[in-house]
């Protein structure tokens, strides 16, 4: 049996709503800015909750309106980002048979869906769009991206929530661990904010209805935080067999070196207070990636700000941890992106892999009187210089319904 | 009132224009949808339901296929809403 064939990240895109591409929605993070706001559509004051974090830059801007009339927003968001991750990554010249993507979403074109329902009960069957299943199918983003890069080794859409952006990253990790691919156009994007998404969440309380400060309203680990932001964008990685990458000069961002998959079987929606299956992700991810606890030094949490979710993850990353928490600096960017469901894996992965090529851990902003229950070492208001050196960071993403994946990066010398 | 082929062919530029964002001046008569306007059958059925409201026709499911060009857009339109 050949060595462990080893994936390496190549290429980065990103539209979210603190900036339309990497670069800056990077400068963005680090500075701290909050891309939440009041919605200005007339459905917002019709439910318990009118702000949400859309994107900074709307595909409107950068798309042709006739490119777009055929896209739900999800897959143009896909798409930006896929454009943006393959000109960074060199646009790679491989056979179709060697390329993939796995590109996931949370609820899929749900706004489609509403949108065209509304069309269906106004104005009757006939008026319709024919574009209606390609736009709301949920393998939808995927399948477009994959199209436009003629992928042809398999293209495919885990769905796992708020777990699913991560998922596709790990997904197509194990496509080019076992030999299916040498180049994945990998991530997770969610276009979810419409009136009824946002009133079930809203049902659940799930959402913040800090309604006179949204922009404040996103504070993971604040004692006062009550709920998360919804957000929309996407985030796409270019994951590459190593030799492959090293064989045509490409800039090589990292390793993504592991990945531990687990899951709760304890409430569809509630996280399981004693942690023990975000533990064991976390312990299954290091070993994956032959690591230790010791070499961990940032972390992208999942933390979205609700009451009870956050206190959970920081008892896990305690216990998983140790002793060697105390080393890692744990950043929670949904307080200035909002929670992008399955985008936020994806986006969050991106945010690390830039933390590890810059050695800057982002911040967490917000919090105003940290949660004394969370005994984790939080980035808070500034950024965080990141040591030299050979270094590992985590990514964090759970779901409703209890899956939670954990991420390992490390860098390449 | 009749409704001319030029009214119909305006209509239609604008509708093809809409729907496939070709140029409504590379719009004549003699092109072919599929062909040379890059209208496939989805987009094809947008045409067609925007051409029903627009100039309050119909245009029977069994009649689309048999629409290959502008011009026979324009022929059936004008004779339906005649």
């Amino acid at each position: 049996m050949s060595a462990q064939r080893r994936v390496v990240v190549t290429g980065l895109g990103t539209t979210t709503p603190i900036g339309g591409n990497v670069p800056s929605t990077w400068a963005a993070l680090l500075s701290g800015k909050s891309g939440v706001r009041t919605l200005t559509e007339e459905w917002a004051n019709t439910i318990p909750v009118n702000f949400a974090a859309r994107v900074e830059i709307d595909p409107s801007a950068v798309m042709e309106r006739v490119e777009l009339r055929k896209l739900d927003r999800s897959e143009a968001f896909a798409l930006i980002a896929a454009r943006e991750a393959w000109q960074d990554a060199g646009s790679p010249q491989l056979e179709s048979e060697r390329l993939g993507v796995v590109i996931a979403s949370g609820i899929g074109g749900v706004t489609t869906l509403l949108d065209q329902y509304d069309v269906l009960k106004e104005k009757g069957a006939r008026s319709v769009s024919p574009y209606t299943v390609p736009m709301l199918m949920p393998n939808g983003p995927a399948a477009h991206v994959g199209l436009e890069f003629k992928a042809r080794a398999g293209v495919h859409t885990p769905v796992s929530a708020c777990a699913s952006g991560a998922e596709a990253i790990g997904y197509a990790f194990e496509m080019i661990r076992n030999n299916r691919a040498d180049v994945i156009i990998s991530g997770g994007v969610e276009a979810a904010i419409h009136a009824l998404p946002m009133a079930g969440f809203a049902a659940m309380k799930a959402l913040s209805t800090r309604s006179d400060s949204p922009e404040r309203a996103s504070r993971p680990y604040d004692l006062d935080r009550d709920g998360f932001v919804l957000g929309e964008g996407g985030g796409v990685l270019i994951l590459e067999e190593y030799e492959h990458a090293k064989a045509r000069g490409a800039k090589i961002y990292c390793e993504l070196a592991g990945q531990g998959l687990t899951s709760d079987g304890f409430h569809i929606a509630a996280p399981d207070p004693d942690g023990s299956g975000v533990q064991r992700a976390i312990k299954l991810a290091l070993a994956d990636a032959g690591i230790s606890t010791k070499d961990v030094v940032h972390l992208n949490a999942h933390a979205t700000s609700t009451p009870a979710g956050d206190v959970a993850e920081a008892n896990a990353l305690r216990l998983a941890l140790g002793g060697d928490a105390d080393h890692v600096a744990v950043s929670a960017t949904k307080s200035m992106t909002g929670h992008l469901l399955g985008g936020a894996g994806a986006i969050e992965s991106v945010f690390l892999v830039k933390a590890i090529q810059e050695r800057m851990a982002p911040p967490t902003i917000n919090i105003e009187n940290l949660d004394p229950a969370v005994t984790i070492d939080v980035v808070r208001d500034q950024p965080r210089a990141l040591p030299s050196g050979d270094i590992a960071a985590l990514n964090d993403s759970f779901g409703f319904g209890g899956h939670n994946v954990v991420l390992v990066f490390k860098s390449v010398q | 009132m009749a409704l001319t082929q030029a009214d119909v062919l305006a209509g239609l530029k604008e509708i093809v224009e809409e729907v496939a964002g070709i140029p409504g001046a590379s719009i004549e008569l003699e092109k072919n949808f599929a062909d040379d306007l890059e209208v496939d059958s989805l987009s094809m059925v947008e045409v067609v339901v925007a051409a029903e409201e627009r100039f309050g026709i119909k245009i029977p499911d069994d009649q689309v296929s048999e629409l290959k060009t502008v011009g026979d857009a324009v022929n059936f339109i004008v004779k339906a809403a005649g």
